[in-house]
């Protein structure tokens, strides 16, 4: 390999990111050797198996990826601003708009959701940490070297620029040569790992840690989308990974899964995908609607409606998700009953989610609702997300299909879904729990602030992109003429795509701001919550959660036992030593090891790639015969840490 | 709700100055049965999703103004927290709604399967249109003709599509007469498209297929019967033979303008059955894709648009500028 195929060169944004990204490491390096903070870094951080700890870097870490997801559709938008714009060429603006996919919906959409899970499910179960608190630091450190891996591709090697989709034999050795597609497939499969293993994690969590009392039909709404979650995870990544892994072998062994060569099958390719694509659309909407159904309750000072019709709705809706995939392509000619089929099935999907719509509705019905920042995106998200919903419905049938797929008008769609769903979700569950993470909340004044300008900046930028598919521009042209008559409403939708840029950047303002100037909470219960998390007499948990496992009696335990006045209180006789888990550097340094297993395969490297793995396995043996059985609190240091707290 | 006010009123604006272009969208404003019927599916739907729309936003407007937290806060009701008959009602309208959108649905598929039900009687023209990276090419098998990124098709007569694919996955579409269906390698799928007026339509490859992609286009442009049996026999008596290093050349990723051939590369190779051989021809002419940002590739393509070139003037030196379109 020469010199100028392993760095990306003569683009000087790419220089740009070149200087930036040296600039930062030294300066993440001086910070931490002035002030003396490695072994702070390493003690609280990298070797911490505590799950709220695991969740804030899974947050922030996909606050990083947003912003990276972010600056790549500001390129395109920016591209697109005006018919026939250089400011892109061709390859560029391909590898921007897979890498913008790729990143958004696996290192954004995905962590942010499981960081959240992991900071508040066993808080609201009653736990004190989850079944396998090593294996979560595994998941999160697979994920994040997974992410880094990916990430590194636009300066050294080039980034994938087959879509996010990757079909084949696009995505082939013969048409898509060079490392590009081997980091989209390395970097996908390592984060892969990660998820699989959460799913495992929180589903044994879930099912076997509750609080006593807490049957599951007295479980938050959140820790239930959390569970189905789980299921749907188990059940859709072992396809991804198989699908990837036989996509690592056509590129690196020469195999013909997916070639055009060796009567390859490229459809087989795209049923996988989606076997897994579409379960994964459910993986990242079902916790957000989980979260609103804990926030609108929340704030309307009520308890959720229809609980049980909320619970078999999202059952329902777990279960179709594996029913639909065809209807991602139903131009591919599988004749006319497949395709009745699957319209239907996808139709049918639109039940279940408008009945959770309307029991939202009523939620507040009769509630005395408060406009906190939370709510606020609870309440953008049913406004927004039913014009994604019947979008949706237009999508699945299948005939009008053949006009809409492959235009702005799906474009549209399916970020009117994940960004008034998912990131509407991500924002509003990062404001609620916030001061369960850091002890304070963020500004409220600056939070809605936030709130009008994405919000309208998202309108501005997608309502236009429906009536541009109508008029037939399709999805990932990197420019178009000024014949075609698109060029008002795409600027219109640029003008959009900066007004949600502008907004990212006032939250982040706000973290900052608060962080300087709000008032510290001196309770658990920030909101005056409904749900266990808020029951912790400090505003951020101590490390084992709670001091006494709570006694569960029913839905909204807590929330019922304020209106009674009966919180109980908790007495020294009550405390019994506390069991909880040691720290481990070994899945930080396991997931270093998977890094460099998977540079070697993304450059063919194999002396690279076998030395990873040997590291890899090496690890795991290490783990097997480590007879760490974690250590005891002491009923002295409970008392002094919840008394110091008091 | 008087926060949300200006919300509401924004969309509103919005949603009447895009429709009020909506006779200018091309998907809605169709030059064909095919187009047409998925118009009105179109059409058929859009007033379910709006009348959806309408019953939400009043719901929450209504709601969310009711039961705001202020004084005199009347009819609060912490406990209350479900009603079967409620939510009996709308676990049953939305199935009512999935029904009614799934039988026309169903019809439509069916019926596209087949030629248009107006001119079932006749016999529909068959061209094979084949992608490969990034260009089309179109074979009239009955005439014995072939053209590169442009057809003429006959008005008021089914045309059959028999779609294939040199090499990446590819969608045809051309928006105006009707939806679109892949192209793929080794596979060969069928698409029944009409004319109902005369005109030049666009078509393109919808399907992401790499660096050109943006420019996989071609124009459609339907004329009368006679008009296009003349061009047929025209085309068949004035332009060249396709040879066989011509077409090798044709297989070579890139673009080429319009070009006209009095045989077609059906007589040596179907790409529905044989998917390797772009493949192979690309071998053939020593062409190897490389890194897309290393200095080898600028080369390749440097090289590559030179052969593109010399194709091109090949093909009009043979026969002038007869180009018959």
């Amino acid at each position: 390999m020469k010199w100028d195929e392993f760095f990306v060169t003569g683009d000087p944004m790419i220089y740009g990111a070149d200087v930036s990204i040296v600039l930062t490491m030294v300066g993440i390096l001086f910070y931490l050797t002035k002030y003396n903070k490695w072994k702070w870094l390493w003690d609280e951080w990298l070797t911490t198996v505590d799950h709220k700890k695991l969740g804030i870097m899974y947050i922030v870490s996909a606050v990083l990826m947003l912003f990276r997801g972010g600056v790549d559709a500001l390129l395109m938008r920016t591209q697109l601003a005006v018919p026939e714009a250089k400011f892109l060429d061709s390859q560029h603006y391909n590898e921007i708009f897979t890498t913008h996919g790729t990143i958004m919906i696996i290192f954004m959409a995905m962590p942010f959701l499981i960081g959240l899970i992991n900071v508040v499910v066993p808080l609201q179960i009653g736990a004190r940490d989850v079944a396998y608190p090593y294996l979560n630091a595994v998941s999160f450190w697979t994920f994040f070297i997974g992410a880094m891996l990916f990430n590194i591709s636009f300066v050294i090697g080039g980034s994938p620029s087959a879509g996010w989709t990757s079909y084949m034999p696009l995505a082939s050795n013969e048409l898509s040569p060079g490392p590009g597609q081997n980091y989209y497939l390395l970097g996908l499969q390592i984060a892969g790992i990660g998820t699989l293993l959460t799913g495992i994690n929180f589903l044994v969590t879930i099912l076997k840690m509750r609080a006593p009392g807490m049957t599951l039909f007295r479980m938050p709404m959140f820790t239930w989308s959390s569970l189905v979650t789980m299921v749907i995870i188990i059940f859709a990544f072992p396809i991804l990974t198989v699908a990837l892994a036989l996509m690592t072998f056509d590129r690196l062994f020469g195999s013909h899964f997916f070639t055009l060569q060796g009567a390859g099958m490229d459809m087989l390719w795209a049923n996988l995908f989606w076997l897994w694509g579409h379960p994964e659309v459910y993986i990242v909407i079902l916790p957000a609607f989980g979260m609103f159904s804990e926030i609108i309750s929340t704030f309307s000072r009520k308890t959720l409606f229809g609980y049980k019709a909320m619970i078999w709705s999202m059952l329902l809706i777990a279960g179709y998700s594996f029913l639909v995939w065809v209807h991602h392509f139903f131009t591919m000619g599988s004749g006319a009953l497949v395709n009745s089929v699957f319209s239907i099935t996808t139709m049918a999907i639109g039940i279940p989610t408008g009945v959770k719509i309307f029991n939202w509705l009523f939620t507040m019905y009769r509630g005395k609702i408060q406009f906190t920042t939370p709510m606020l995106w609870s309440l953008g998200f049913i406004v927004n997300f039913v014009i994604g919903g019947v979008t949706g419905v237009m999508l699945a049938m299948a005939a009008a299909d053949y006009q809409y797929h492959n235009t702005y008008f799906l474009v549209s769609h399916f970020h009117y879904v994940l960004i008034a769903g998912t990131v509407f979700a991500c924002f509003a569950g990062l404001i609620y729990w916030y001061p369960k993470m850091f002890g304070y909340k963020l500004n409220e004044r600056i939070g809605k602030w936030v709130f009008w300008v994405f919000t309208i900046g998202f309108n501005v930028c997608f309502f236009p992109q429906y009536f541009l598919g109508l008029d037939g521009m399709p999805r990932r042209v990197y420019t178009y003429s000024e014949e075609s008559g698109w060029g008002p409403l795409n600027m219109v939708s640029t003008i959009g795509g900066f007004m949600m840029g502008i907004a990212f950047l006032i939250l982040v303002y706000n973290m900052y701001y608060s962080f300087r100037y709000a008032k510290r909470e001196t309770t658990g219960d920030a909101w005056d919550g409904r749900t266990l998390e808020w029951s912790t007499p400090t505003a951020m948990p101590p490390f084992y959660n709670f001091a006494k496992i709570p006694e569960v009696t029913g839905l909204d335990h807590f929330w019922r036992q304020k209106q009674a006045g009966k919180v109980e209180k908790l007495k020294a006789e009550d405390i019994k030593p506390i069991h909880m888990p040691s720290n481990s550097g070994v899945p930080f340094i396991m997931a270093s090891f998977f890094f460099v297993a998977g540079f070697g395969m993304v450059f063919d490297w194999m002396w690279m790639a076998i030395a990873g793995i040997i590291g890899v396995f090496g690890t795991l043996f290490y783990r097997s015969f480590e007879y760490d059985d974690g250590y005891y609190v002491s009923v002295e240091e409970v008392i002094e840490t919840e008394k110091i707290s008091k | 709700m008087r926060r949300l006010k200006p919300f509401f009123t924004f969309g509103l604006l919005m949603a009447v100055f895009m429709l009020s272009g909506c006779s200018d969208m091309i998907v809605l404003d169709p030059k064909g049965p095919v187009g047409a019927e998925q118009r009105d599916l179109i059409m058929y739907s859009i007033w379910f999703m709006l009348f959806i729309l309408l019953v939400v936003y009043a719901l929450t407007a209504f709601i969310v103004y009711k039961y705001r937290d202020r004084k005199n806060h009347k009819g609060y009701d912490p406990d209350n927290e479900g009603s079967h008959l409620l939510e009996t009602i709308w676990w049953i309208i939305p199935i009512i709604i999935v029904i009614a959108l799934s039988i026309p649905t169903v019809k439509s598929i069916y019926s596209l399967e087949g030629p248009p039900e107006e001119s079932k009687d006749q016999k529909p023209l068959v061209i094979h249109a084949t992608s490969v990276n990034w260009k089309w090419v179109f074979s009239y098998p009955e005439q014995d003709i072939e053209t590169v990124n442009y057809l003429h098709i006959p008005e008021d007569r089914p045309v059959l599509f028999k779609l294939t694919s040199a090499d990446s996955m590819a969608s045809f579409w051309v928006p105006q007469l009707g939806g679109q269906k892949y192209a793929m390698a080794g596979m060969e799928t069928e698409l029944y498209l009409q004319a109902d007026e005369q005109g030049t339509y666009e078509g393109r490859n919808s399907n992401f297929t790499g660096e050109g992609f943006t420019n996989h286009t071609f124009d459609v442009m339907a004329m009368s019967d006679a008009e296009f049996e003349k061009w047929a026999s025209e085309t068949k008596a004035h332009a060249p033979e396709l040879s066989k290093g011509q077409y090798d050349k044709l297989m070579l990723p890139g673009h080429v303008k319009e070009m006209t051939f009095s045989s077609t590369h059906l007589d040596w190779v179907d790409h529905a059955t044989n998917a390797e051989y772009a493949l192979d021809a690309r071998e053939r002419l020593g062409y190897e894709e490389k890194i897309p940002h290393s200095r080898a590739a600028k080369e390749e393509k440097k090289k590559r648009e030179e052969e593109m070139k010399k194709l091109e003037e090949s093909e009009s030196e043979s026969h002038g500028d007869s180009h018959a379109h």
